[in-house]
């Protein structure tokens, strides 16, 4: 089985104590190869747990997770990541600020590079540069800057470079343009969408914004409480307006979906 | 004694700390974490140093410091990844279970000399000294120069300042390998380099190691200069190496990995340097970690006060436009 495969997923968080949270309330979704599929949700639906169920920041309580016919249920965290990329909202995560971004790159591909003694590399070096050219923002030649003197628009865009690089099965997008101003969002979005479409790259992608949910890639689901309550896909999304989402929301979920966060433009 | 021999000194003792500097340098600042297992991984070399110099091996001694450090860094590194414990607790209990290992290679005694009892011509028993490095290379120095009278602390000095320049070079290029850097990376964003899906508690452990390493060769270089080992040497040798690392930076500025190697290097000598003048105007030598701890606190308070200065000076340009 291609693709990915979430076989009921449940996580309580802090068990057996008064705040114990169901987080995950058996999710399953199976996505097929190539899909794009955004996620929208308001705060505390679960979102950002389910990620991190995928990329394996905690034990599941209940579940599987079959990626591309292997089960990675049980795999830590940095072996999962040989085949699934993320980024999140805060662009410092994805980088190391006092590392040059030829020596930021050099370690994300580390996973598909070929071995060689020094990280940095001649070969590999013209590989980065080409990428870096592609960005269309001049970092080219800045490979042997810090990371960390780049402004947030840059980090995000080397870091969606780096989740790319190794050209990873799934990548998980966890509302990685929401810190940025207006013009920059728009042009790491496209990026994104060009890395997508070039390399066919599965993709789950947490958004606040609705329309965007709904122009964007093929596949849209709506969380709450920790379930999938939404999943509308092909002409019946390509349909649907941001006022009809909200109106089959109510009709799932039995409440409004609606934080002070949410986009409805 | 005159000023030179006095700074060839200083530079011998500098080169001998070197290492624990640069270990220090890479616990604080490669690997962004406190490590208190440096006070006792110290000890441990020089332990470790004592007992196989006295066995009649200098040079395989000097490698069994760096390999007890390595052990050392080794339990800190499982403590703090395998098993979650607070960085400095982790440091705090190996340096502690460390105390009764090292007392245990002394023999059950608090310090160790260089010795070993031997029967002379006449019959009666006596103590003769082990053979050392620094005794083979003075020994060396004599017979190339033909200077029967060549200076020890030079001697002390060349050795060792070889010792320590091959170290930092083999540490400027490992820092550039796929290893080095994930270890540099771990320490600069530990999330980052497990979504690049490197093992990044094996790089802290290696790091930690690393360090340790390097302060337990420390630790038996200047077991075999001073030629006996001491149980309570340790205390404080973090702040020691703290204040080398510091004052390297006030030369070299934080920038980059090679620099930071050559600046810990010169910080600890310049150290050296600062403690031999502190004696010459008759400086006790129990107050070393007073000075030590005072360096330390001026220069980690520095950039506060730098700050708080501008402040105010932008308060008075205020008031009075």
């Amino acid at each position: 089985m291609k693709g990915l495969s979430l076989i009921g997923l449940r996580k309580t968080f802090e068990k057996g104590t008064p705040n114990a949270k169901l987080a995950l309330d058996d999710v399953s979704l199976e996505v097929a190869p190539g899909d794009f599929i955004t996620v929208l949700g308001s705060n505390g639906a679960g979102k950002s747990t389910l990620f991190n169920a995928i990329l394996g920041k905690f034990r599941l309580d209940r579940g599987r997770i079959i990626l591309d016919g292997e089960d990675i249920t049980r795999l830590p965290d940095h072996r999962r990541a040989l085949n699934i990329g993320c980024l999140y909202q805060d662009p410092l995560r994805g980088t190391a600020p006092n590392m040059t971004i030829e020596e930021n790159l050099a370690l994300a591909y580390t996973r598909k590079a070929s071995r060689s003694f020094f990280a940095v590399n001649r070969k590999d070096s013209a590989y980065f540069r080409e990428l870096l050219r592609r960005l269309d923002l001049g970092l080219e030649d800045r490979m042997k800057t810090k990371m960390g003197l780049l402004s947030g628009g840059q980090r995000q865009a080397a870091s969606l470079l780096m989740a790319t690089i190794a050209e990873p099965k799934l990548l998980l997008l966890d509302e990685h343009t929401a810190a940025l101003d207006p013009a920059t969002a728009e042009k790491v979005l496209a990026l994104t969408r060009r890395i997508i479409a070039e390399r066919s790259i599965t993709c789950l992608m947490i958004t606040h914004n609705m329309q965007c949910a709904l122009e964007l890639g093929s596949r849209t689901i709506v969380m709450d409480s920790g379930r999938i309550v939404l999943d509308v896909a092909g002409q019946e999304r390509a349909k649907l307006t941001v006022p009809q989402l909200l109106e089959r929301f109510r009709e799932n979920a039995g409440r409004d979906l609606a934080t002070d966060r949410m986009l409805l433009g | 004694m005159n000023i030179l021999s006095l700074l060839v000194s200083a530079l011998g003792q500098g080169m001998i700390y070197a290492p624990m500097a640069l270990g220090v340098f890479i616990a604080f600042r490669v690997l962004n974490t406190p490590d208190l297992t440096i006070d006792g991984s110290f000890v441990a070399g020089m332990c470790a140093c004592a007992v196989v110099t006295i066995a009649g091996h200098p040079y395989l001694a000097l490698l069994c410091g760096l390999a007890v450090g390595a052990l050392a860094g080794l339990v800190t590194g499982l403590l703090q990844t395998r098993l979650r414990i607070n960085p400095i607790l982790s440091g705090i209990l190996t340096m502690t279970g460390l105390y009764t290992i090292n007392f245990m290679a002394l023999g059950g005694q608090s310090n160790l000399y260089l010795q070993r009892a031997a029967v002379n011509s006449a019959g009666v028993e006596t103590q003769v000294a082990s053979d050392t490095l620094y005794k083979a290379f003075r020994a060396f120095m004599v017979s190339l120069t033909g200077n029967r009278r060549f200076d020890n602390n030079l001697s002390i000095l060349i050795v060792t300042g070889l010792i320590v320049a091959a170290v930092a070079a083999v540490l400027a290029v490992f820092f550039f390998t796929r290893t080095g850097m994930a270890i540099r990376a771990t320490g600069d964003n530990e999330e980052m380099v497990r979504s690049s899906s490197i093992d990044a508690d094996r790089s802290r452990i290696q790091g930690i190691m690393l360090s340790n390493a390097l302060v337990g060769l420390s630790g038996a270089l200047l077991c075999e200069q001073q030629r006996y080992a001491d149980l309570n040497f340790g205390s404080g040798m973090l702040v020691v190496g703290l204040a080398s690392v510091i004052i390297g930076q006030v030369f070299f500025g934080q920038r980059g990995i090679t620099l930071g190697i050559i600046s810990a290097v010169a910080g600890s000598l310049v150290y050296r340097i600062i403690l031999q003048v502190a004696y010459r105007v008759d400086m006790p030598s129990y107050a070393v970690k007073l000075l030590s701890a005072v360096i330390v606190v001026v220069a980690l308070s520095i950039p506060l006060l730098r700050k708080r200065f501008a402040e105010r000076r932008a308060e008075r340009e205020e008031a009075e436009p």
